[in-house]
């Protein structure tokens, strides 16, 4: 009888219709309800950011160094973007590092080997990508076979293709455009303005942030007057005004300090339009629901007309022209494509998507968790290189930290007593 | 005259934020089959792993003594130490081992740590007389029908020299025949000294085998009948559930039937597991606007197969014959295509197939038909948001807002969900399989309802159950169904249950 679990505890053990109005996960703190579970990703990864600045006497927040945060882990944050919709769907996926490996070897003989233009190259590379994720997904979709089966074989497929392709050397260097999308920033078109005590900083790049967080801002509005005029609940003016002022603070401050140093990097500014793409994309889109819905319930959603197998095939062709995407800016970054092109990225972008709050069931996820989730790995690889601790250590604390971000989920659900369902 | 095997004295279990149960006293006495009645979320099942376990001693207040000796089980080994067996609605069986391996599941006949197979598959086979079922120890558990997997929980249960055996739901998903066949037994079993303590929602199963019987209402114990002495009918076991008088257990509906709205003709249906086998064979149906036809039949006899294969092929191969929707033929290959030409389907099994449990009222109220609500793949939320609220008003949803989880409803509440899902397509043919499965009687009663309304709108209804006085108390017209092949047709006033389960076993072998 070791099957009947109590945390399957009865479906509703009475009094379901007299419980509390608050939804389920809600916590409140000083009268101010928010959802733990989606919320504790962000507190976390706050947390862990003020306790890397103190150790390492404010040099994790130096402008060179926000810079390299985010161009070191552009890569895996674009993976991390592709993998959480494939995780939200149910699935895994165990090749993105291979394809990376790959897809970078492809775009290097392209214009290093056959000297075609960058952006013809660049667009055959993710046209490539694409033909690798439609192969692992038609295996997925319309075969059936397990992800997990299917993209440990790719991993292995694509690694054995990479090295054919590459004859076990490195090509390079690329082109400078490529480079510059890479590693480079945008130029001071502008010209400089001075920030009193904090110097002289980039007016393009301040001008750029000011837009975006004045857009967020306006799109928030715009939100919650509509959910207003169709009588919903919306969080009290002052709370929202307050989330508001916090995310454009945290936004402006991230911005001034990249200015100050170089202008923005070229990554940043495709990572800004890939996150709110695909967040649109799953939030608001039917195809985006559609993934909710299989992750959720397979078969229900089988029997309420979701087409399974055209979404699980279509959200791997996705991985694979993200893949694809990383590769060439992992490449650009190293200005030359390796045979041993990311390894264990895979790894990496799984971990961010299970950090950022994904299910392990499925049906749960947001690409901004995942992206918070990598960010998290990011800064923990960086604080922990600053404060000069050995990579062993650095390893032993990302493990921890992966695992600790599960079992809070687990324990949240529990709580919430929707586990094992 | 007080001869209790099993006391229980004041048991009080509150969840966070819930009191399931309140002040509990329960009196079993010794060698009697004692059921335990009362709707969703009585707390039937809560009392129930209080004792056997499943829920420690500290976790509730109150006392328990077993036999005389006060109990404090920290878990479900201790209670079955002492003889305590319970048997979950969800029966837990490994499909893949064995009848003898499961039956000795945990408790392996063994000798210095190997397990001796001779003496395991010898005495499962002496259980298996036990129960009544003839079947080779070493058939795999997956390869019998839930019927027999029943009694395989109840042979492991004996293994563990049970003294109180308590089943839950244990005929839910049983048909008329396997059901009896259990209530037999259990009747058997009483005879050998067995106490048995049964969760049921058919009341009749209680009415014909209990001795006495406990009813619970919002977690407490509203009162304790004598079977034999207080003359107890089904009327005055619903009376005490609900806490008011139910004088109609349906309510009451006047046809409008208008034209025919779904034909199928000669449907065959073969199963995708074993090749050539027929599951539904040459069947052919009507159903007209405003009117609720109801589809009887055994276990195993095609309904569902019939029903799934309709809606879009989901169910089944080498499927054949001919649909028409408002007198027209049309072709339908997948669910897609059915919810174009506006048939619905509401599963059996809502959990399973049903419900995203974990996505909240509003995005399951919107799965089935979310271009309604997009324009260019982009969907409106507060459409969204508008629609479903709509539902949970004019369905009566139990639930503070449509933002909750639909893994949290009861099965009424989750059963309207599925309702409202299906009627934002448009669909004007709805075929709701066991519509009203594990839901308590007051809910129960909404459904009825909500059909009739559906009816009274001009839609088509074909509702399949096994429960015959539903069929008979709801439909206008029931088919019966035998073996894959449509054996009867009689109209509500011929309808009985006798002539029903006439046409039910007809021709099977």
């Amino acid at each position: 009888m070791s099957s009947i679990s109590p945390a399957n505890a009865d479906v509703a053990p009475g009094g379901k219709d007299t419980g509390p109005v608050r939804p389920p996960g809600r916590t409140s703190v000083f009268g101010i309800s928010f959802n733990v579970r989606q919320s504790g990703i962000y507190i976390a990864f706050a947390l862990i950011v003020v306790l890397f600045s103190v150790l390492t006497d404010g040099a994790l927040l130096q402008p060179q160094n926000i810079s390299n945060i985010i161009v070191q882990n552009s890569y895996i944050l674009i993976l991390s973007i592709g993998m959480i919709l494939i995780i939200i769907a149910g699935h895994i996926d165990l090749s993105v590092g291979s394809v990376v490996a790959v897809t970078g070897a492809i775009a290097a003989v392209l214009m290093v080997n056959y000297g075609i233009p960058w952006p013809l190259a660049l667009l055959i590379t993710l046209v490539a990508g694409g033909v690798i994720g439609a192969w692992q997904g038609f295996w997925i979709a319309y075969y059936g076979i397990p992800a997990f089966i299917v993209t440990l074989a790719g991993m292995l497929l694509f690694r054995a293709l990479t090295l054919t392709v590459l004859g076990n050397q490195g090509i390079g260097p690329f082109p400078d455009p490529v480079r510059t999308l890479a590693n480079g920033f945008t130029d001071g078109y502008l010209g400089n303005i001075g920030l009193g005590p904090l110097g002289g900083a980039d007016l393009f790049s301040l001008l750029l942030g000011i837009v975006a967080v004045a857009g967020m801002a306006a799109a928030q509005w715009r939100t919650r007057a509509a959910r207003l005029r169709y009588h919903q609940s919306v969080d009290p003016l002052p709370l929202f005004l307050l989330k508001i002022v916090a995310g454009a603070v945290v936004v402006i401050a991230v911005v001034v300090q990249l200015a100050r140093f170089k202008n923005l990097p070229w990554v940043l500014v495709l990572l800004a339009f890939l996150v709110l793409g695909y967040s649109l994309l799953t939030s608001r889109a039917v195809f985006g629901r559609r993934i909710y819905a299989i992750g959720g319930n397979l078969q229900a959603a089988v029997l309420s007309g979701v087409k399974v197998k055209s979404v699980v095939f279509w959200i791997f062709v996705n991985m694979g022209v993200l893949a694809a995407l990383a590769g060439v800016i992992f490449a650009g970054r190293l200005n030359q494509a390796g045979p041993t092109a990311g390894n264990a990225f895979e790894l990496d972008a799984i971990a961010a998507a299970f950090i950022g709050g994904a299910a392990v069931q499925g049906g749960v996820g947001k690409v901004v968790g995942a992206i918070t989730g990598g960010l998290i790995m990011g800064v923990i690889n960086n604080g922990m290189s600053l404060i000069g601790a050995p990579s062993e250590r650095v390893m032993l604390v990302k493990g921890a930290v992966l695992l600790a971000a599960v079992a809070f989920d687990v324990w949240t659900k529990r709580r919430a007593g929707t586990a094992g369902q | 005259m007080t001869d209790d095997i099993l006391r229980m004295r004041g048991i009080t279990k509150t969840f966070p934020g819930v009191k399931a149960l309140q002040d509990v006293n329960l009196s079993v006495r010794r060698g009697e089959i004692h059921a335990i009645c009362g709707e969703n979320g009585a707390g039937k099942s809560t009392l129930m792993k209080v004792l056997s376990g499943v829920y420690p001693h500290g976790s509730y207040d109150g006392e328990i003594s077993f036999d005389g000796d006060p109990c404090r089980f920290s878990d479900i080994r201790d209670s079955e130490h002492r003889g305590i067996v319970i048997i979950h609605q969800e029966l837990a069986l490994c499909p893949q081992l064995s009848i003898a391996e499961n039956i000795f599941l945990g408790n392996e006949r063994a000798s210095r740590g190997l397990i001796d197979w001779n003496r395991t598959n010898h005495e499962a086979g002496e259980l298996l007389r036990r129960v009544g079922l003839r079947e080779n120890p070493v058939t795999p558990v997956a390869d019998i029908g839930v019927g027999k997997q029943q009694l395989v929980e109840i042979a492991k249960a004996l293994s563990k020299k049970v003294r109180l055996l308590i089943l839950d739901e244990p005929t839910a998903a049983l048909n008329d025949e396997d059901s009896a066949h259990l209530l037999d037994l259990l009747r058997g079993l009483r005879e050998q000294g067995i106490t048995c303590v049964i969760i049921s929602h058919k009341l009749n199963e209680i009415a014909a085998i209990a001795d006495s019987i406990s009813i619970l209402r919002d977690g407490r114990m509203i009162e304790t009948l004598d079977m034999k002495a207080d003359q107890v009918t089904e009327d005055r076991i619903i009376a005490g559930m609900v806490g008011r008088d139910l004088e109609h257990r349906f309510p009451p509906h006047e046809p409008n039937i208008g034209e025919e709205a779904l034909r199928i003709e000669d449907w065959t249906v073969h199963s995708p597991t074993q090749r050539g086998r027929a599951v539904v064979s040459g069947a052919n149906l009507t159903l007209r606007r405003g009117e609720i036809v109801g589809l009887a039949g055994l276990m195993g006899a095609g309904r569902t197969e019939l029903a799934m294969s309709v809606f879009g092929r989901s169910y089944g191969t080498g499927i054949s014959g001919r649909v028409y929707r408002d007198g027209r033929l049309v072709e339908i290959r997948s669910v897609r295509d059915a919810i174009r030409h506006g048939i619905a389907y509401a599963t059996e099994d809502r959990k399973r197939y049903g419900l995203n449990l974990i996505e909240d009222i509003k995005r399951n109220v919107s799965a089935a038909e979310l271009s309604k609500l997009a324009r260019r793949g982009w969907i409106n939320e507060n459409e969204e948001y508008r629609v479903a609220d709509e539902f949970r008003k004019s369905m009566n949803i139990k639930a503070p807002s449509v933002l909750s989880v639909t893994g949290k409803l009861s099965g009424g509440n989750q059963q309207k969900v599925v309702l409202s899902k299906w009627i934002f397509t448009d669909a004007d043919v709805l075929i709701l399989d066991e519509p009203t499965r594990g839901i308590d009687v007051g809910a129960k009663y909404e459904i009825y309802s909500i059909i009739n309304r559906l009816a009274d709108e001009g839609k088509a209804v074909l509702v399949i159950s096994s429960e015959l006085p539903e069929l008979l108390g709801l439909c206008d017209r029931i088919y019966a169904l035998s073996a894959g092949r449509v054996t009867g047709e009689v109209s509500r006033e011929d309808a009985t249950q006798e002539r029903l389960m006439h046409y039910m076993t007809k021709g099977q072998e």
